[in-house]
């Protein structure tokens, strides 16, 4: 019988102890675990989806409206612009490139984007099937629609004015799926596109025909001062840039996630002292286990060793344990997630969670450690005298 | 086989005492006798190596007990040198059989299963071996306890009023399975106690053996 297996005994002799410390640790990893990766993966996503993105242009708003929608695709537009001031910014000498994106309708809570081609170069969109849209009403859709709707090029589907609701169907005009795009792993894999021209013919914008807003690629780093300025003085639009409107969002939630955070350590440090108190406490119910084991011939380490390794054995499980329930339930937010634009992935795992393993095997150590000194001193025959 | 030479230890309160030289052969069995307080305990724990005396030695099977290193002192008592005290002190979290085969692998020994069935057996506690120790009654409890002592085949087996939470019927057969039990592996015996019953039995059962109470007469004497 190794000192695992002993300690081990004397842990799972006390079950409701064990219990409460493997709780309080894994709750408290739990929730690391969970900012840790949810965060990580928001951030990734953030970052991911607006590549290439160096500012957006659209009708006066939010900043930060405006960037959700059009980047992310998550809130609503700011409003719409008319179509030929947006065109006068790719003659700009600072815009490298200029995509247009019509937004405004939806299938089955995926959102139609009318745009051109630019967007397919932009986000480095490459066909599974198919071909790409070349007349009107043709359009391509993202990997997750064609899963979750089951479609395939040569299907017909209707969109419904508005963002996520299927009222209001634009029934004379089915749109024709012509292609389907490849996996990317961000947002373009839960988009319908077409042409712009298709979104004015649905809404028949005969004469006036409006974007939502346009995603600039500027041509030399001067640009991201002249450029914004420019816009928001002297047109009716805004410019947004990504970068700045992203950090400013994390800075709003990160008080929020600091809140959870410091709760989470402190759930950490609190198991700490519980197990420290129930080593403590039960040294006093074990002190004649302790003797009889020297007694049996244990030498002082090894009595040493084995309290070290109850605390460790315990806090390392609850951390593994925290761990395991922290991306079971970023899976479980990710699955009944409402937007498929930003789901969550639990089974994702990063190097960095290897530190909260580490730290739930501190803090056994720190707690166990007291506990085993009183332990490792506990005098044989001082103990046995007294009955 | 155990020789003690000028063993003197001081207590918390200052007195000091004396402990009378004494020689046990190989495979003798003795009683050690003296009123509470007496010192029998602290002697006992002297010649189990849990308690390092203020000056003199101790020799067990050739070796002086406390010149040994602390972790060669514990190697030896694991190895060598069985105890039984007065309450069992199983190790509630393990069954019987787990107990006893703590006390193997402390000495670094190999897994002994058959060792294991073998004492308890001897002691009419097979039956129990999957019992853990709240399950035990008191009686029971102590042979567990006599078992753990003998597991490791130890050339010394020591006992510290083994009988003195033990009803008639009880007392009666733990000294009788000592005493067997120690015999029947050539293990040195020596069972400190107070109480009358122990005397009676020895002397009923083992006229052979007459103990010696020459330890007592003098302890009581300092």
């Amino acid at each position: 019988m190794n000192a695992f297996q002993i300690s081990w005994k004397n842990l799972k002799a006390n079950p409701l102890t064990l219990a409460l410390n493997l709780l309080l640790i894994a709750f408290g990893t739990g929730i690391l675990a969970m900012l840790l990766v949810g965060m990580g993966q928001v951030a990734d996503r953030l970052r991911n989806n607006a590549k290439g993105v160096d500012l957006v242009v659209g009708a006066k708003g939010s900043p930060l409206q405006l960037i959700l929608s059009s980047i992310y695709f998550i809130d609503f537009p700011t409003g719409n612009i008319s179509e030929q001031e947006a065109r006068s910014l790719v003659a700009n000498p600072m815009v490298k490139k200029a995509v247009p994106l019509a937004l405004g309708d939806n299938y089955a809570g995926f959102r139609i984007v009318g745009t051109d081609t630019g967007y397919a170069t932009l986000q480095g969109l490459e066909l599974a099937a198919g071909r790409f849209w070349a007349k009107e009403f043709e359009i391509v859709i993202g990997e997750q629609v064609a899963r979750a709707q089951h479609l395939k090029p040569g299907d017909r589907i209707y969109g419904s004015h508005g963002l996520s609701s299927d009222q209001d169907i634009h029934e004379d005009h089915p749109y024709i799926v012509t292609g389907i795009l490849k996996m990317r792993g961000n947002v373009a894999d839960n988009l319908v596109l077409t042409s712009l021209e298709s979104i004015w013919a649905m809404h028949g914008a005969d004469g006036k025909r409006e974007v939502t807003s346009m995603l600039l690629q500027y041509r030399s780093r001067m640009a991201m001062v002249a450029l914004p300025a420019m816009i928001n003085r002297s047109t009716n639009m805004q410019a947004a840039a990504p970068a700045k409107e992203s950090a400013r969002l994390f800075a709003l939630i990160g008080v929020g996630v600091d809140a959870v955070r410091y709760f989470a350590v402190a759930l950490m440090l609190l198991a700490g002292v519980s197990v420290f108190v129930s080593l403590y406490n039960s040294l006093r119910e074990r002190v004649y286990d302790l003797a009889v084991m020297r007694v049996m011939g244990a030498s002082r380490g090894a009595i040493f060793t084995m309290i070290l390794l109850e605390g460790t054995v315990l806090t390392t499980l609850g951390s593994i344990a925290g761990m395991l329930l922290g991306h079971s339930a970023l899976h479980a937010m990710g699955y009944w997630q409402g937007s498929p634009q930003t789901r969550l992935d639990g089974l994702m795992f990063l190097p960095e969670e290897g530190w909260l393993l580490i730290a739930g095997l501190c803090i056994g150590l720190v707690a166990a450690l007291l506990p085993a000194i009183r332990a490792y001193r506990t005098d044989i025959s001082e103990t046995m005298s007294k009955i | 086989m155990l020789q003690t030479s000028l063993l003197t230890k001081t207590f918390a309160n200052g007195t000091t005492l004396h402990f009378p030289d004494w020689n046990v052969g190989k495979g003798e069995q003795w009683l050690l006798l003296g009123e509470s307080g007496s010192g029998k305990t602290t002697l006992l724990h002297m010649l189990g190596g849990l308690l390092r005396p203020l000056s003199g030695c101790v020799l067990a099977n050739g070796t002086d007990l406390y010149a040994l290193s602390a972790r060669e002192l514990d190697r030896f008592r694991g190895k060598h040198i069985g105890i039984v005290f007065q309450q069992p002190h199983l190790i509630r979290s393990m069954t019987v059989e787990e107990n006893l085969q703590l006390a193997q692998s402390f000495t670094g020994a190999t897994k002994d299963p058959l060792r294991i069935r073998e004492v308890l057996d001897a002691l009419d506690m097979g039956y129990k071996r999957r019992s853990y120790p709240p399950e035990l009654s008191h009686g029971q409890a102590q042979r567990v306890g006599i078992a753990r002592a003998l597991v490791n085949r130890p050339a010394l087996l020591l006992a510290d009023e083994p009988t003195s939470s033990l009803d008639n019927r009880n007392a009666d057969a733990v000294i009788r399975l000592l005493s067997d039990l120690a015999g029947s592996q050539g293990s040195t015996l020596i069972i400190s106690t107070h109480d009358d019953r122990v005397k009676e039995a020895f002397f009923k059962d083992f006229m052979f053996e007459l103990s010696h109470e020459r330890i007592s007469d003098q302890l009581e004497k300092s």
